[in-house]
């Protein structure tokens, strides 16, 4: 993955808009958070190839935090903490944010065909 | 106890073998005791993403199946990939899952079966696969099943369970253990941070960590 290139990344966003797409939307702490420190809790939520379509897209923030906005007819679709993005070989548009030692913490992807099982 | 001696391992994700048994593993392979690993899932779903970053959420899934194959060419152990999602384990049915199982014990006919100890394995995929390999074992004929070492990994284990009936000291294989894990790259690099933040030495640091493999005896 590389940097958010603002520009680059809403034209994707825009790409994408007004047809119908999968979606992979995720956030994680990871399994192991309460085991490692008993303060912490395990919270995390994913959809896998969520079928939506959304009107209008944008991508707003500053350096590393990135926000993502998908309106769709009756509802959104929200993403905060993105840093990165890459456009797979499967021309899915991946976007995603990492902690320092690069695991991920946030992901928000984007495709025309359905994600893999 | 069956005649022939086969050990079969059964963990949801590529590196639980690595960190929890490869040294246990590489003792029996030494010995010349067939090993096979059935691995439930690719670990799709795993947060580390390699340190710095080259995976992502799509390509971690082949990532991962090949630093699995890789770790097992390492252990010299047969593989089995069972086909499940990461993190998803814990919601299939349970019978499905033990009768799956149930499918590759029959034909192996084990004379040892390694896997978690369910409530006490942390990870909910962990307690899951456990307890439907415990069924499985429990669906064997009583002459044929084999002993069940189940793993618990729980901070508060000891306590509720007791000292573990095996407690392995693997150092002298560490260099087998250490190999194995490091065949997880996108994972080892995250997780063996966490260690290398507390000791200058890594590989002293992780030999405390990772130099014990215990297991508990499971009571049919």
């Amino acid at each position: 993955m590389q940097p958010i290139d603002v520009e680059q990344v809403q034209q994707e966003i825009e790409k994408r808009a007004n047809k119908e797409v999968y979606i992979h939307l995720e956030t994680t702490n990871g399994a192991y958070a309460s085991h490692f420190n008993k303060e912490a809790y395990n919270v995390g939520a994913f959809i896998r190839n969520a079928k939506v379509t959304y009107e209008r897209g944008k991508i707003v923030g500053t350096e590393n935090a990135f926000r993502v906005g998908l309106k769709m007819d009756i509802g959104w679709i929200y993403a905060e903490g993105i840093s990165q993005f890459e456009i797979d070989e499967n021309n899915a548009l991946l976007m995603a944010g990492h902690d320092r030692e690069g695991r991920l913490m946030v992901a928000l992807q984007i495709s025309e065909q359905p994600f893999h099982y | 106890m069956m005649s022939k001696e086969h050990v079969v391992v059964i963990y949801p994700h590529p590196d639980d073998e690595a960190f929890g048994a490869s040294g246990t593993i590489a003792q029996f392979r030494e010995k010349g005791i067939p090993v096979t690993y059935l691995c439930g899932t690719l670990g799709e779903m795993g947060r580390n993403m390699g340190n710095p970053t080259f995976a992502t959420r799509e390509s971690l899934r082949e990532i991962r199946k090949k630093e699995l194959i890789e770790a097992c060419n390492v252990l010299d152990v047969e593989l089995e990939m069972l086909g499940y999602r990461d993190k998803t384990l814990e919601f299939e049915s349970r019978e499905e899952v033990a009768d799956h199982l149930y499918s590759y014990l029959k034909k192996i006919k084990p004379s040892l079966v390694i896997t978690h100890y369910p409530e006490h394995a942390v990870h909910p995929d962990h307690d899951a696969l456990g307890a439907a390999a415990i069924r499985a074992v429990e669906m064997l004929p009583e002459s044929d099943r084999p002993t069940v070492w189940a793993q618990a990994i729980s901070n508060d284990s000891v306590e509720k369970l007791g000292e573990p009936d095996i407690q392995n000291d693997v150092t002298p294989l560490f260099k087998k253990k250490l190999a194995a894990i490091m065949a997880h790259k996108s994972q080892a690099d995250g997780m063996l941070s966490t260690v290398k933040n507390d000791a200058d030495d890594i590989e002293q640091a992780a030999k405390m960590w990772l130099g014990m493999e215990s297991f508990y005896i499971w009571e049919y």
